[in-house]
């Protein structure tokens, strides 16, 4: 495979964030590479989904530095993280179920939509044609995703594997140059697994989009992620490639036990 | 007692011997009439003639330049896309000739049809094929090039074996301009007995063979149908069979080259249903299977209407068994009836076919299996006129036709125009005529065991015709076989009638040289589940579902029921079903238990499950067996259970009285 990894894109230093009295991240440093799958792992509560959260925006850390492509930001809230390039995905899936797969995707279009709504209502002339144009991309994700047969079929009448690719679709909608997924293959069966591992693969070898995500199966985690970041307790207790995590005797004691695979 | 040839055999048009003639002829007479439709990113887009028939010229010179010549074999595989349509006239305008291949077949198998066929270049679908290609590339050494349709994922192949369809057009374009003459050229050295087209038989028995067949078998075949059903240049076909079965070749390519409609093809295998709603087919080819698929998605639909609708819908379909056909074929019903119909047209059988897809539909028809005689009825009950053909791919699949007005359930009907069909004195079918295959691809011994003294082919099925001149078949003739008191045991027949329970996926029936006759079954995983989950009842999967005692008693229904059934025919009351049992596992083509077309390969099942026979045939109540099963990923694995045995009831003699 010939994927290009390129400088940082995202840097995160020193992070730490608490709510109250409980402290959720502590000193917290660890970046991303253009092209990379970047995984984080953890037992349950151990921070990553917050890690997630502050890198989207929607928490601010009490310290710390996030820099996303040579910028420094301090707060910044998720709508400007998504113009910024970064879309995601949620552990619940997010979607608007009373709505087609199709509208589904097309709300990742949004930000990029440049008529206001008093011209889309009139759906004419630009208005008309820029619709056209978002709607091909759309089909050309539904291609990408191979979820054609479904497009028209309310989201909350489909199985939940399914739904989890929509929802990807739908942060793909918003051609993000950053995407991150909080636990995509959660619930899933083997065979929708391996069908979500390749579409996350896909994503990132031809759309060249780079990813961050949580994952609980370790398989999968080991499998497809280039780096792998390990939290316990709200402290980075290890990072590096996959064969450098694995063996490492605090990771193992922390979170993989005597069950590492 | 043979028949004759029917005096409007179909004659090929002079100057019109070939199909890349016929091509031109299209892209001249009606260039701007749809002749391919492709659904896209949610949108139909359309090729005319005029248009195919430019990419035909462009793909063929780029062929050319790629060093395809007169007499080369190029592999075509992957689902109906247009350019692998035009891919096969492309090679055809060159002399070359296009091979085959079903696009679900493992490397494996592919290999061999592709070492068999000494394939020189292959024209693939997409990433999936190409790997399965290259997996086996090293035992190929006459495959050349690999030309792909569909560029995704295909970024990092750097093999100089691979190319795009895209940059072979690219260059063909040019060298087209650059070299008019070329095309028209090799189009002019074409012959219509030259082998138009290699399509390898399923192997139910064997290795698969290459049949070739010549421009004339197909035209002739193709022109036939056409004008049996007087189809025009305005029908709409959805093409969503297998390129490599005879069937589609002859449908969405002989018949539309012959009349000059229109193919579309679906923007994926799971869409077929929604496509077929929006195309709406004026004319419809599908296998049994497709037909039941379809009716049963209707029961499930109306099992959560409303109780208004359900019983509407119930009045009528009763209506409908009672004279709905009669209607259809124009014979004479009583005016309440006709009106009572009627009103059931607008209310349940109008927007019924609406739903299906197939309100449009003039024609359609079934082969490849035989269809339960109740699927039958439903279809023509409520107005749609499916009739049945007969034929393998050494006829090109054109044998019998069932004319309008003359349709039974239990024949194929009568010999199509210009077919001579005789039934030999063992009972077997034999046939005659231009659309006959040419060869079996370097197997002369083969060919020539095919054909009779007087040049008959042995079709190996066995039937009759009966008194109206329409053809019954009764089994594969070699199937056919005897139980140990000398009666005739007609395993298909009992299969045939097995599987029309929707409870019942496969079958395989045994009793040649044994007492009595036994049977295997595979349930249907989604019908059988359905049922069990209304009942409560609780299964981890097909080997739990297959050994519960009550899917058992269920089975045992069924198999009692056809048991009851061939009691009423002295012929097969000898082959009533003594005991069975639910296989452990689901019959797979993978594990080479079917053939790709899904027949069952008998005598391969009953050696690799001999210990199940053994145990039908020693009264035992259960067997263990271990089973080895190959993954789709490749891997294999054990499948072991405790296979039940079950005695049926059977029925004394008793041969139906006809008022």
């Amino acid at each position: 495979m010939a994927r290009v990894i390129g400088d940082v894109i995202l840097d995160l230093q020193n992070i730490s964030l608490s709510f109250g009295g409980v402290k959720a991240l502590t000193n917290i440093s660890f970046d991303v590479r253009e092209g990379e799958i970047r995984a984080i792992i953890g037992p349950n509560g151990a921070g990553k989904s917050s890690m997630l959260n502050v890198i989207n925006g929607v928490y601010h850390p009490q310290q710390g530095r996030i820099v996303f492509r040579g910028q420094e930001r301090r707060r910044m809230n998720p709508h400007e993280a998504a113009a910024q390039g970064i879309a995601r995905t949620f552990q619940n899936i997010a979607l608007f179920k009373g709505m087609t797969v199709l509208d589904n995707i097309m709300t990742g279009r949004n930000l990029l939509m440049r008529r206001n709504f008093l011209w889309n209502a009139l759906y004419w002339g630009p208005s008309r044609r820029e619709e056209i144009a978002h709607r091909r991309r759309v089909e050309e994700i539904i291609d990408f995703l191979e979820i054609q047969n479904i497009r028209k079929t309310p989201v909350g009448r489909l199985p939940y594997g399914l739904q989890k690719r929509v929802e990807l679709a739908r942060a793909l909608a918003a051609e993000p140059s950053l995407l991150l997924l909080d636990e995509p293959m959660a619930g899933m069966n083997v065979e929708e697994k391996q069908d979500m591992c390749r579409f996350i693969l896909d994503v990132n070898e031809q759309l060249g989009t780079t990813i961050v995500l949580i994952e609980h199966d370790m398989g999968v985690v080991m499998d497809i992620s280039d780096r792998v970041v390990v939290l316990d307790y709200g402290r980075k207790i290890g990072d590096g490639s996959p064969d450098e995590v694995r063996n490492d005797p605090v990771v193992i004691e922390a979170y993989l036990g005597g069950a590492a695979h | 007692m043979a028949e004759g040839a029917k005096p409007h055999a179909p004659a090929i048009i002079p100057g019109l011997e070939t199909f890349p003639r016929m091509l031109r002829h299209h892209a001249r007479v009606r260039a701007d009439r749809p002749a391919i439709r492709e659904k896209e990113y949610g949108i139909w887009q359309t090729y005319t003639w005029g248009e195919c028939y430019a990419q035909v010229r462009a793909l063929a010179c780029g062929l050319a330049e790629a060093g395809f010549r007169r007499g080369d074999r190029l592999a075509i595989v992957g689902d109906n896309r247009p350019r692998l349509y035009l891919a096969v006239a492309a090679a055809q305008c060159l002399g070359g000739i296009p091979v085959l291949l079903y696009q679900d077949a493992i490397a494996e198998e592919m290999a061999y049809v592709l070492q068999d066929a000494e394939v020189k270049m292959a024209v693939v679908e997409d990433q999936e094929q190409v790997d399965k290609l290259l997996e086996i590339l090293d035992r190929l050494p006459s495959l050349e090039r690999i030309f792909y349709d569909d560029p995704r994922g295909m970024r990092h192949y750097t093999l100089p074996v691979l190319q795009g369809l895209d940059e072979l057009l690219e260059a063909g374009r040019i060298h087209d301009r650059n070299q008019p003459d070329f095309v028209d050229e090799e189009i002019e050295k074409g012959e219509s007995d030259d082998v138009s087209v290699m399509l390898y038989t399923s192997g139910t028995t064997g290795k698969p063979k290459g049949v070739c067949q010549t421009h004339r078998a197909f035209l002739f075949a193709g022109m036939g149908g056409v004008q049996f059903d007087r189809l025009t240049d305005k029908e709409e076909v959805l093409s969503y069979l297998p390129m490599a079965w005879v069937g589609d070749h002859l449908f969405s390519y002989a018949q539309a080259y012959a009349a000059g409609f229109t193919i579309n093809c679906p923007e994926s295998s799971e869409t077929v249903m929604t496509d077929l709603r929006e195309i709406g087919p004026t004319y419809y080819f599908a296998p049994p299977r497709v037909f039941e698929n379809l009716r049963t998605q209707v029961w499930i639909r109306m099992e959560d209407a409303g109780r208004l609708k359900q019983a509407m819908f119930r009045h009528f379909m009763k209506v409908a068994e009672r004279c709905g056909i009669q209607i259809l074929e124009g014979r004479p019903v009583p005016l309440l009836q006709r009106l009572h119909y009627a009103l059931g047209e607008i209310l349940v059988y109008g927007p019924l076919r609406n739903v299906l897809g197939l309100s449009r539909l003039r024609v359609a028809y079934t082969a490849g299996a035989a269809i339960g005689p109740d699927l039958f009825r439903f279809y023509r009950s409520i107005g749609i006129n499916l009739k049945q053909l007969y034929g393998q791919t050494e006829t090109c699949a054109y044998v019998c036709l069932q004319p309008d007005g003359e349709v039974k359930l239990d024949s194929v009907g009568k010999p199509a125009p210009g077919v001579e069909v005789k039934i030999a004195d063992n009972g077997e079918i034999r046939v005659r005529g231009p659309m006959l295959l040419k060869a079996y691809y370097k197997r002369p011994q083969d060919t020539a065991e095919a054909f009779d003294e007087e040049g008959y082919f042995m079709t190996g099925d066995a039937g009759f015709f009966d008194e109206d001149g329409h053809l019954k078949i009764i089994d594969r003739a070699k199937d056919v076989g005897r139980l140990k008191d000398g009666s005739m045991f007609a395993p298909n027949f009992i299969e045939n009638k097995l599987k029309f329970f929707p409870l019942i996926k496969e079958a395989v029936a045994f009793g040649h040289d044994r007492p009595y006759v036994t049977a295997f079954i595979n349930i249907d995983l989604e019908a059988v589940g359905n049922w069990a989950e209304r009942r409560g009842l609780a299964y981890s999967g097909y080997t739990d579902l297959a050994q519960q005692p009550a899917v058992y008693d269920l089975i045992q229904q069924c198999v009692e029921e056809v048991n009851e059934d061939l009691s009423h025919d002295p012929q097969m009351n000898g082959s009533q079903i003594r005991r069975f049992l639910i296989l452990h596992k689901e019959l797979d083509a993978d594990d080479e238990e079917l053939t790709r077309t899904r027949k069952v390969r008998r005598r391969f099942i009953s050696e690799k499950y001999a210990v199940l026979v053994e145990a039908l045939y020693a009264g035992k109540d259960s067997q263990y067996i271990e089973t080895a099963v190959k993954y789709e990923d490749g891997r294999t694995g054990k499948i072991a259970a405790d296979v039940r045995i079950r005695d049926a009831k059977v029925f004394p003699s008793s041969p139906r009285v006809h008022a």
